[in-house]
């Protein structure tokens, strides 16, 4: 009996091994399937079709036309490839301004009909209705070509809005310009500090020093994100936006900021390993050559530490890229190209967190968040990968 | 000469004291800010009551007991999964490509963002299972989240038991999973423990991965069963700052929610020193 | 000229080193020896105040080098310790170019010109008996070396910022016998210019090396005199036990 319990155990240890490359699988599998639907979902809203006058020599209009059209920034055919006319927007619910209810017919049996009526009658007409209520007889009456969402709108798209109306825009650059902005700036402000720190703790600081730093900057890392969140929306924006005069303090600057604090117990306790695995006869040496203690430092620990400082550096980036809740409180949320640091902005991480629960489950918005999902998990797998290259490229000891 | 490298070295070691306690500052800054303005409302009312007045009212209980129950579900998931994991990687493969293999996926599986694994929580266990936004939909996926952490401190603590210690027991006739049970891992455990301790924390402060799995703005009463929804700490919190329905009313009761929360984390902090220090002194 | 008066040294409440008198003449060869943990390398770091950077440390009495005390208030460090060269137990090159490693020692102390650089780098490396060895590879990693190899790089570096005396800590004990001799023939050359103060494990290499000969017991110092008397005719009963092995 004893012994089958041990052989038992035995077994489920040999296949707990795998956990880890089962969920990374996992990951991968569920993340690429959800959001690959993306590119086989409709340009033009599901369920819904925009249609035109057959004499109407305009084929096809790309999500981005379409939204500008009925924004009613185009406002003639000529601009879309078309005659010198201007265009006239006809939404669904105006039929019912046209018609009445009983000329409708019961379940609206007529509507297509009617509808059929109204966009053969007039070619400059663009009209945007429900594919149920599409007319059987397609007379005077054209459909624009459905393409599927294309890699390249999604890629370089330059506008992200979910929730227009034919065609949302998935453009994932401003998001993408986002989150490396905030990134970047705060890992230009962590590193000095992060690595400095790392010297003072790992070279200079005494004994009394470490005991109190240490623990200070485990502790540091163990605050959850959503409480430098709520400091950062409390403290730090409106700190920001007096010191700038800014309408908004909720900026990428904010942002940058609170990810910086966030990356710092990151850099400095890789930072301040890689330094100590220097042999303790290297700084001897140096020492021992007449060499001050920075010189020491600068000279031979620090190229010495190069690949771990390194390492340490591109994981805080990866930390920094990844983060969700406290860039979600801070930066404004505003899904556009920033021009400055000083303006909102919206990282990948916030616009899934943001806008997930709100995305329609199985439609395009809620694949797009999915893929914005799987590019995420690219960026930082690459990263991590970079991150073993780097630490693994050591220099040869003793 | 030996002036000026002198002097260099008095200014660098200025510069990099201040960069020290300048960090200490910022983390001071931190917890002194939160805990001054949120001591005040930390009452056992605030502690044992629900939310009242559309959240501008009341206390958090719900939100703690919600946050209890993640850890529970998390730590029964992710525990005994990731040590046997981390059993295996140490005690049974060899240092071969496989090991290599799994190092790197864990800590690929490290590297994954919080939100990410929110998505996948989402997708997998709350759709496909058909979990719905519940309590073991969330554990699963915060389970997830600190398996990393479990493997990477498990298998440090059992690196550093001596190995010595292994060969003893084989001498005397006991076989691999009898020395892994009778002698690895007692020797082991305080190791073990500090780190399983510091995942608690973890879990307890994670929002993201929680958003489309369990979490849940408002509920009125406490969950019957691992498939109802809860609410926790830090969305709560996150709630409060941002989207409740007067958020500068809201202010004293979201700065008590992060003192709660900041106090799990130090707890946690403190225990795992505490217990890592007094192993280290019977030793 | 080294004199050491009524020099006691403590780690903490350890008291490593008990009340030693000493003189060493210059431009010779002195070796300490006497079992682990005796002293002996303790002792030698009196000399470049190498101790300082450990912890807890705590010197008595006083250390003078060519009649300067080193223990004050206005000694500078680092101008001591260029004057006082030092060679460690296993070669411990910088991941840097050999001529990197070579040329360290004096840029760090503030020299900038570069012909008289590139001419000390060569100077050393061929007083250190490698010149013709690495010539040619001077921007090669220092690594590359075998480790006899880097152990003379090590001398040479500590050569190059030209001190008068050089302190060896069991510089050949990890390497293989040729490296050694190698080594020890070195020895011979550089204490007709250096003064020399080797600590070493091996009595052969003690009595091959060194002129006078000091015997470290118990952070004591036993017995101090000629190489050849006290190999041949100790005056203490322990001296005597130790170097004929049956202590230690």
């Amino acid at each position: 009996m004893k012994r089958l319990i041990d052989t038992l155990i035995e077994q489920l240890i040999k296949m707990s091994g795998a956990v880890t490359e089962i969920t990374v699988l996992l990951i991968i599998v569920f993340l690429f399937k959800e959001g690959a639907g993306l590119f086989n979902a409709s340009e033009v809203e599901k369920g819904y079709t925009v249609l035109v006058h057959s004499e109407n020599t305009v084929e096809r209009l790309s999500p981005k036309e379409l939204k500008e059209v009925f924004d009613g920034n185009i406002e003639n055919w000529e601009k879309l490839g078309g005659k010198d006319e201007a265009i006239r927007i006809f939404r669904f619910d105006e039929i019912f301004s046209i018609y009445t209810e009983d000329e409708l017919g019961k379940d609206y049996v007529l509507l297509p009909e009617k509808l059929e009526e109204v966009i053969s009658a007039d070619p400059t007409i663009i009209a945007y209705i429900p594919q149920k209520y599409l007319p059987t007889n397609l007379q005077g009456i054209k459909e624009l070509a459905k393409m599927n969402i294309s890699l390249t709108d999604f890629y370089i798209g330059k506008e992200w809005i979910p929730t227009a109306t034919p065609a949302p825009l998935f453009g994932i650059l401003p998001l993408l310009l986002g989150t490396l902005l905030v990134s970047f700036i705060a890992i230009l402000i962590a590193i000095p500090l992060g690595v400095g720190v790392a010297i003072y703790l790992a070279e200079i600081a005494n004994e009394r020093v470490r005991k109190l730093l240490k623990p200070a900057i485990e502790l540091l890392a163990g605050i959850p994100s959503v409480v430098y969140g709520f400091f950062g929306l409390v403290v730090i924006a409106p700190i920001i936006q007096k010191i700038g005069g800014l309408d908004l303090g909720e900026t990428a600057f904010a942002g940058s900021l609170v990810l910086a604090i966030m990356a710092l117990p990151t850099i400095i306790s890789i930072a301040e390993d890689a330094m100590r695995t220097i042999p303790k006869a290297m700084r001897d040496a140096s020492l021992a050559l007449g060499a001050t203690k920075w010189q020491t430092i600068y000279k031979v620990i620090i190229p010495f530490a190069s690949s771990g400082i390194a390492a340490a550096v591109v994981l805080g980036i990866g930390r920094a890229i990844g983060e969700t809740m406290a860039v979600l409180m801070v930066t404004g949320n505003a899904a556009v190209i920033p021009n400055s640091i000083f303006e909102s902005v919206r990282t990948i991480p916030a616009t899934i967190a943001a806008e997930l629960g709100e995305a329609p489950g199985g439609g395009a918005h809620y694949q797009a968040l999915f893929m914005l999902g799987c590019v995420l998990f690219i960026i930082t797998l690459i990263i991590s990968i970079v991150a073993e290259v780097i630490s693994s490229r050591k220099i040869i000891k003793e | 000469m030996m002036q000026t490298k002198k002097i260099q070295e008095q200014i660098a070691f200025t510069v990099f004291r201040l960069l020290g306690f300048l960090v200490l500052g910022v983390l001071l800054w931190i917890l002194g800010f939160i805990v001054y303005n949120g001591i005040s409302v930390i009452s056992w009312e605030f502690i044992f009551s629900a939310p009242t007045d559309g959240m501008t009212g009341g206390g958090i209980f719900p939100a703690i007991v919600g946050t209890f129950y993640l850890i529970i579900g998390s730590t029964l998931f992710a525990f005994p999964l990731g040590i046997m994991s981390a059993i295996y990687t140490v005690e049974y493969t060899k240092n071969n490509w496989l090991t290599k293999c799994i190092r790197i996926m864990t800590n690929n599986l490290a590297s994954i963002p919080s939100i990410v694994f929110g998505l996948f929580g989402m997708t997998l266990f709350v759709n496909t299972l058909g979990f719905g936004d519940s309590i073991i939909a969330g554990s699963l996926t915060l389970g997830l989240l600190i398996l990393p952490v479990v493997i990477r401190t498990t298998e440090e603590a059992l690196k550093a038991v001596p190995k010595t210690y292994r060969l003893g027991s084989t001498a005397l006739g006991a076989n691999k999973i009898q020395t892994i049970k009778r002698v690895v891992l007692p020797t082991a455990f305080p190791n073990i423990i500090t780190g399983l301790i510091l995942s608690i924390g973890r879990v307890s402060g994670e929002t993201a991965p929680i958003l489309f799995t369990v979490a849940a703005y408002f509920l009125p009463k406490l969950p019957h069963s691992i498939f109802d929804q809860v609410m926790a700490l830090p969305y709560h919190l996150y709630v409060l700052a941002t989207s409740g329905t007067d958020i500068e009313a809201a202010r004293p009761i979201a700065y008590g929610t992060a003192l709660v929360l900041i106090f799990i984390v130090l707890l946690m902090n403190s225990l795992a020193v505490i217990i890592k220090k007094r192993f280290e002194k019977n030793k | 000229m080294i004199e050491t008066k009524n020099v006691n040294f403590y780690y903490g409440s350890f008291h490593a080193i008990k009340n030693v008198n000493m003189k060493m003449k210059s431009n010779s060869a002195i070796a300490l020896i006497g079992p682990s943990g005796c002293g002996k390398s303790t002792f030698l770091r009196l000399f470049n105040r190498m101790n300082d950077e450990i912890p807890g440390a705590k010197l008595e009495g006083e250390c003078w080098i060519n009649g300067k005390d080193i223990y004050t208030k206005h000694t500078q460090v680092d101008m001591l310790r260029k004057n006082v060269g030092m060679v460690f137990q296993k070669p411990n090159p910088f991941p840097k170019s050999i001529f990197e490693n070579v040329a360290y020692g004096l840029k760090v102390n503030g020299i900038k010109d570069r012909a008289f650089i590139t001419k000390k780098v060569e100077e050393s490396l061929t007083a250190a008996a490698l010149w013709d060895e690495v010539k040619y590879k001077l921007n090669k990693s220092a690594f590359e070396l075998s480790g006899g190899q880097q152990q003379r790089l090590c001398i040479a570096r500590a050569l190059a910022v030209s001190p008068s005396i050089l302190l060896m800590d069991e510089p050949a004990s990890a390497l293989d016998p040729i490296s050694t001799a190698k080594i020890e023939e070195l020895i011979h050359v550089l204490k007709q210019q250096y003064t020399i103060v080797i600590v070493t494990h091996n009595m052969q290499q003690a009595a091959r090396v060194s002129d006078k000969t000091a015997f470290f017991m118990y952070g004591e110092l036993v017995e101090y005199s000629d190489t050849k008397k006290m190999f041949l005719a100790p005056e203490k009963e322990e001296t005597q036990n130790y170097i004929t092995g049956r202590f230690g």
